[in-house]
């Protein structure tokens, strides 16, 4: 008898320390607030997220982070804009088109990209690509949002890529093979059956893509250019959500009003990847492939 | 028409072939500038000394051991609660509400920004624990970053496992702990490595958590407790190629670091992709 009671034991015992995820979840979310709550006393909601100006230091200090959410925004989807196409194509390219040997070779390469420290590839938009985009596009500065979606697409593609292959690999052989019956090429088939079948797996890995973009810290903080007003173009430097936070914490004052609203900063920045989570987590629980009949 | 459309699928498939290889390309020229600059830098004085003359000459020695200890710290912690939270998720749990709240919660803290954890980290461990800046913050703040990525691998590991072990085990009448720890963790267990050596990786090279939780600028000393502060090798990239009016003078130190801390994470990834690589082949046997 004493056997089943230690089982029970130990089941609970595995249940409470699975709760610490959640938990850890939550605790990140409470500290969240209860650090930026102070900060809504001397500005409203409102003026944070839509003021156009962000002097921290300056007396009296102004707090809008609308400058800082365009760059975030701006960065992140000039950043899509190369990562989702080369994502996508280098996931069908594993898939369906490699063989096996080649795809051998390029899956490590893409882990490898994604293993890449974020700090390595700051330093590399620094001391290579903004010299070189200096050059090539004849602009006074190297470091801005052009140079910071590079890297971040650099991080990006291997998010879109893995999962998408999972999502083309899954597409059941019978509807390729049913598409290959009617005469279609393989290239056709690609694009009409398999793609379309591997729809809702393509789109969490792009929305998980966009959402590591996003957060990313290091190499928007180094490579961006930091200048905290809404872009004109996308050779101006920007500053974005994360980058400020990093930026300034050194030399924000323990409980000071800009201590205050970098954590707010964080609020928003956890909202961002917090909704692009759960959309994610929803379209791949809710479309998730069950056999050909839910095609 | 057909000889049209075979043509347009060639054409099409060169593209797609050759997008796959921006990839390689873009990670072989990352890797060429950081390896062909880097290596000059690297003697035995830059891995066994520490920094000099405000830290334009010298070593890297207290920013290597400074990550060592980090992610001793980030392992301690996260491999036995994320192993702990795989085994219920994969063994015990059965489908429900609060089981898919769990996974939710794992999702979620996979995509929480690492700024957002270093922010945790500074408000939770350093302030309200009152742990400071220290090998502790910075390892537990890494450790709750990383545990999504081992509760992952650690669960792929088990579901690898068949059935057919678990029921044989049962039928010899062992309860469902003894078939765990004797049948179906020793068979994850390669698995299982293969994710901590992954996560380990990950929490290595990260730089924004620990910026304010447990790594400085500079501190002469190594680390002596969990409670002292320490210099680690992302961060010291950080500073060494932002902060400071030296920049360009410590360039060949900045390639030096670069390039030790993508030996380090490479070094841990191709490990963790070769062993994956023989048990598969073993499991197909």
């Amino acid at each position: 008898m004493k056997r089943q009671h230690i089982d029970k034991g130990v089941h609970s015992g595995f249940f409470l320390i699975a709760l610490f995820s959640i938990t850890a979840l939550f605790l990140i979310m409470v500290f969240l607030f209860i650090e930026s709550i102070p900060v809504f006393d001397h500005i409203t909601i409102k003026e944070f997220i839509f003021g156009k100006y962000w002097y921290p230091t300056d007396d009296p200090a102004d707090f809008g982070i609308l400058a800082l959410i365009t760059g975030s925004v701006c960065v992140t989807l000039l950043s899509g804009m190369i990562a989702i196409p080369l994502g996508i194509m280098t996931a069908v390219y594993l898939a369906e088109i490699a063989p096996p040997k080649v795809a051998q070779i390029v899956k490590p390469v893409v882990e490898l990209m994604a293993s890449m420290p974020s700090v390595v590839i700051g330093f590399f938009a620094i001391v290579v690509v903004a010299p070189f985009i200096q050059k090539v596009f004849n602009i006074p500065v190297g470091l801005n949002m052009f140079n910071a979606s590079l890297m971040l697409a650099f991080m990006a593609i291997p998010t879109i890529c893995s999962i998408s292959e999972d999502a083309v690999f899954c597409v059941p052989s019978a509807l390729k093979e049913a598409s290959f019956a009617l005469g279609a090429t393989h290239f056709e088939t690609i694009i009409k059956v398999i793609i379309p079948a591997a729809l809702s797996g393509i789109c969490t890995a792009v929305i998980l893509g966009l959402s590591r973009a996003i957060g990313e810290t290091m190499v928007v903080l180094m490579a961006a250019g930091g200048a905290a007003m809404i872009p004109g173009s996308i050779f101006d430097p920007v500053r974005p959500l994360p980058a400020t936070i990093a930026a300034e914490m050194a030399e924000a004052a323990f409980g000071s009003e800009h201590y205050h609203a970098l954590f707010a900063i964080g609020l928003v920045l956890f909202g961002f990847t917090f909704i692009f989570n759960l959309v994610a987590d929803y379209i791949s629980y809710k479309f998730r492939q069950t056999g050909e009949a839910s095609l | 028409m057909i000889k049209k459309r075979l043509m347009f699928q060639k054409l099409s498939f060169s593209m797609i072939k050759a997008a796959a290889w921006i990839n390689g390309a873009a990670l072989a020229i990352m890797v060429y500038y950081i390896v062909s600059r880097g290596w000059r830098a690297i003697s035995w004085e830059f891995l066994t000394q520490v920094p000099r003359d405000s830290m334009t000459a010298g070593g890297i020695f207290p920013c290597i051991v400074g990550t060592l200890a980090l992610c001793s710290v980030t392992l301690f912690v996260a491999l036995p609660v994320g192993v702990a939270s795989a085994i219920y998720l994969n063994e015990y749990a059965t489908r429900g509400k609060l089981v898919r709240l769990i996974r939710l919660g794992i999702n979620n803290l996979a995509g929480v920004p690492s700024i957002v954890f270093g922010l945790f980290g500074l408000a939770f461990f350093c302030i309200v624990l009152k742990m400071g800046v220290s090998v502790a913050s910075g390892g537990l703040t890494l450790g709750i970053m990383t545990l999504p990525v081992i509760i992952g691998a650690t669960e792929e590991a088990l579901k690898a496992v068949p059935d057919t072990f678990r029921e044989a085990s049962l039928a010899m009448g062992a309860t469902k702990w003894q078939t765990i720890r004797k049948v179906v963790l020793p068979a994850a267990f390669p698995g299982i490595l293969t994710g901590s050596i992954l996560g380990i990786s990950r929490a290595a090279g990260e730089t924004a958590p620990i910026m304010y939780t447990g790594a400085v600028f500079f501190t002469p000393n190594l680390p002596s407790s969990l409670f002292d502060e320490v210099m680690a090798l992302p961060y010291h990239i950080y500073v060494l190629a932002t902060a400071g009016t030296q920049i360009e003078i410590t360039r060949p130190l900045q390639y030096g670091t670069a390039l030790v801390l993508i030996g380090l994470v490479f070094g841990m990834n191709l490990t963790a992709i070769i062993l994956r690589a023989k048990m598969r082949k073993k499991l197909r046997i």
